[in-house]
């Protein structure tokens, strides 16, 4: 991935390599696993003080964005709970939306759908429950 | 990581004072600078910084003050041997012996030093495109800045000093100079260098230290720089009253006029906050670049000269 500085911003060069890494991330063209170029690889590249890479891979350690190993460099966090959960909650929702539709066409009334998701959470949920 | 941000000075000076006749080059110089960093000490020509630089080396005596290079005494001669087997050291004048080639003053110097690393030496010898067969006195002032540079960088020094290194450079040479520089740091050595070239110093450094008039003017992190430092301007619609700014953090208020521009290294907002109280109509707040910092601190020094 590119990355550029402007060392005469009025914005630390470390929170300008975070911002453009955490974009990056958002957007997907950085994905969970993928490695950022080694701290004295990214300095050499841009021409600045490895301790301005170092903080901005730290920090963004901190916010769990990025997984820090000993000797081998940055990665994208592949522990990003938050981002997997949501993928899976899209999932859910596409199948329970064809579920409802189906349904509703056999000619069941949305009362009786909702009885029946519910009666059927509940009998899971109390059936996990028992050892 | 071997690098860390640990502020152990690697050199510190107390009240360093050098005069030549009259003129006192260097002036109660108080410096302290960190290991673990790219420090960069800046002024114009003629400010004091190769008279500090050579006395911190013990190539020349202070006139009264003291100083210690790695924890050693810098007016002890054998103190100083010790502290140089650990320093690099690039001279202003980057002289090395004339009727040498370039590969026997290599030779010669790496005989020296037990910390000596031939494949760094290999790697710089490619990368500065050095002719081994052509005698010292002959290279061009860039080749020689080169040859320096590769003695200084083929050690695995603790700290490297450097004098001027992009004096007389060019622009494609000063880039490989700051590559070099960053790789140094990279490996875990201090950096110190001297300059008078704002963007360089902006560009590579993490801390900054300003030196006027033999003085110490300023010093402090890039990083603050960038983040807490601001210009403040105040537009007033009447002839403001005097403004008395007691915030800590402000450095200098100038008014102009209506417009009173206040220059903060801290609280900006506090400052902006007692600027609305005063009664202004406009605010505008801009970041401070190296440059204006630079510029602002030499500046006020020749005005405060000049009313003395």
């Amino acid at each position: 991935m590119i990355l550029t500085i402007n060392a005469s911003s009025g914005q630390p060069i470390y929170v300008q390599l975070m911002q453009q890494i955490r974009h990056a991330i958002e957007t997907g063209v950085l994905r969970a696993g993928d490695s950022l170029p080694g701290v004295r690889t990214l300095a050499q590249q841009l021409v600045i003080s490895p301790n301005t890479v170092v903080k901005a891979y730290t920090e963004l350690q901190h916010e769990g964005l990025l997984e820090l190993r000993h000797g081998s460099g940055a990665y994208v966090s592949v522990h990003r709970a938050k981002k997997a959960r949501t993928d899976r909650l899209r999932q859910a929702k596409e199948r329970v939306k064809g579920l409802v539709e189906r349904l509703q066409k056999e000619g069941l009334s949305e009362s009786e759908i909702h009885r029946l998701v519910e009666a059927e959470l509940f009998f899971t949920t109390t059936n996990e429950r028992k050892p | 990581m071997r690098y860390s941000m640990t502020p152990d000075p690697v050199l510190q000076t107390h009240n360093l004072t050098k005069r030549f006749g009259r003129i006192e080059a260097v002036s109660n110089l108080d410096m302290r600078v960190a290991g673990g960093r790219i420090t960069g000490l800046l002024g114009r020509n003629g400010s004091g910084k190769s008279t500090t630089i050579k006395m911190l080396m013990g190539i020349m005596r202070p006139s009264s003050g003291a100083g210690t290079l790695l924890g050693r005494d810098i007016a002890d001669a054998s103190e100083c041997r010790k502290s140089r087997e650990r320093v690099a050291y690039v001279a202003e004048d980057k002289q090395t012996y004339g009727y040498m080639t370039v590969a026997e003053v290599i030779a010669f110097t790496r005989s020296f030093y037990s910390d000596w690393d031939t494949d760094s030496e290999r790697r710089l010898l490619r990368q500065f495109e050095l002719p081994l067969t052509r005698k010292v006195k002959a290279l061009s002032k860039g080749m020689r800045t080169k040859l320096a540079l590769l003695l200084a960088l083929s050690r695995h020094a603790q700290l490297l000093i450097l004098d001027e290194p992009s004096e007389g450079l060019d622009p494609v040479s000063i880039e490989e100079l700051l590559l070099s520089l960053v790789v140094a740091a990279a490996d875990g050595t201090t950096v110190f260098f001297s300059s008078h070239q704002i963007a360089e110093v902006e560009r590579v450094a993490d801390h900054v230290c300003i030196v006027d008039r033999g003085r110490l003017v300023a010093d402090t992190s890039l990083e603050q720089i960038r983040q807490d430092y601001r210009r403040i301007t105040f537009g007033f619609s009447t002839d403001p009253p005097p403004l008395h700014f007691s915030n800590p953090g402000v450095r200098s208020v100038h008014t102009d006029g209506r417009q009173v521009t206040v220059m903060a290294d801290n609280n900006a907002d506090d400052v902006i906050e007692r600027g609305r109280s005063f009664g202004a109509s406009t605010v505008e707040s801009t970041p401070v670049s190296l440059r204006e910092l630079f510029l602002s601190t030499v500046k006020e020094d020749v005005h405060h000269d000049a009313l003395v």
